[in-house]
């Protein structure tokens, strides 16, 4: 029951959601997060170096 | 004229004839890729098919063992959750594929039909993920399904769908739906396979000397 009490306190997911809404858009703060997490992540890929293998003898 | 022998007529022949010519083993199962393969955006395909893998078996467990077993016991909410987190990473890692694609315009080089049937692939899963809200079997279903009951008519389409019927609804999650996502995934895979990872873009001949001037 640690972990669940734990994470509750951080991401109480039992309040009201907040939303984003300017004019037709509407939208969860939450899945804003998730969406520019994504984009994160993307540019991470992209720029990131990929680890390689060590050139054989 | 050229008369056919017995064993060319077998259909199992000459299916078997056009799978080997069109992919040979060593292009079925590669050893190797070309250099520019090597960059974590190439990753992102392989990790949405583990994201399904894992919806697959988590899925089959909970059909197996029953609403009242995920909604109630322990062991069962577990598997719940990983379900609804695998399909949450399916579709982050399917959404970054989708964007790495689009920008290094995977469709060249004669690859059209892989995109396209990966853009089918994301489309069909999604109508998965809708009907998973409805088969949950609690009042979060009840209440996702009369708002998509709305949006489906006010669409034109409320004729071809009871989403208010979790019958019709459950089949589509747990066979239907499915069926198509993995089969589809598996001819994407097959046409990557057969026609490679599409090469990044070559800058032109023109930009390059014009840099080199500057």
């Amino acid at each position: 029951m640690f972990v669940p009490t734990v994470l509750g306190a951080v991401f109480d997911l039992s309040r009201r959601p907040h939303y984003v809404h300017w004019h037709f858009f509407q939208m969860s703060v939450v899945n804003l997060l998730v969406i520019a997490l994504m984009v994160v992540v993307f540019v991470a890929a992209i720029l990131l170096p990929f680890p390689h293998r060590r050139t054989e003898p | 004229m050229s008369v056919e022998t017995p064993r060319e007529r077998s259909w199992t022949a000459r299916v078997r004839t056009r799978a080997e010519s069109a992919l040979p083993p060593e292009k079925l199962l590669p050893d190797r890729q070309p250099a520019y393969v090597a960059s974590w955006i190439y990753v992102f395909g392989a990790l949405t098919i583990a994201a399904l893998l894992a919806i697959v078996v988590s899925g089959l467990i909970l059909g197996l063992k029953g609403p009242a077993w995920w909604h109630v016991t322990a062991i069962g909410r577990f598997f719940n959750g990983i379900h609804l987190w695998s399909v949450e990473i399916f579709f982050f890692t399917m959404v970054v594929h989708l964007w790495g694609k689009f920008w290094m315009g995977a469709w060249r080089g004669g690859r059209s039909g892989t995109w396209v049937v990966g853009a089918i692939t994301f489309l069909i899963s999604i109508a998965a993920a809708f009907t998973g809200y409805l088969s949950q079997q609690n009042f979060d279903a009840q209440w996702i399904s009369t708002q998509a009951k709305d949006g489906l008519n006010a669409v034109g389409i409320g004729a071809f769908f009871n989403v208010t019927n979790f019958g019709q609804m459950y089949t589509f999650h747990v066979i239907l739906l499915p069926l198509a996502v993995v089969l589809l995934t598996a001819w994407h895979v097959l046409l990557v396979r057969r026609h490679g990872v599409v090469p990044p873009y070559v800058r032109s001949a023109a930009v390059a000397r014009s840099e080199e001037h500057a």
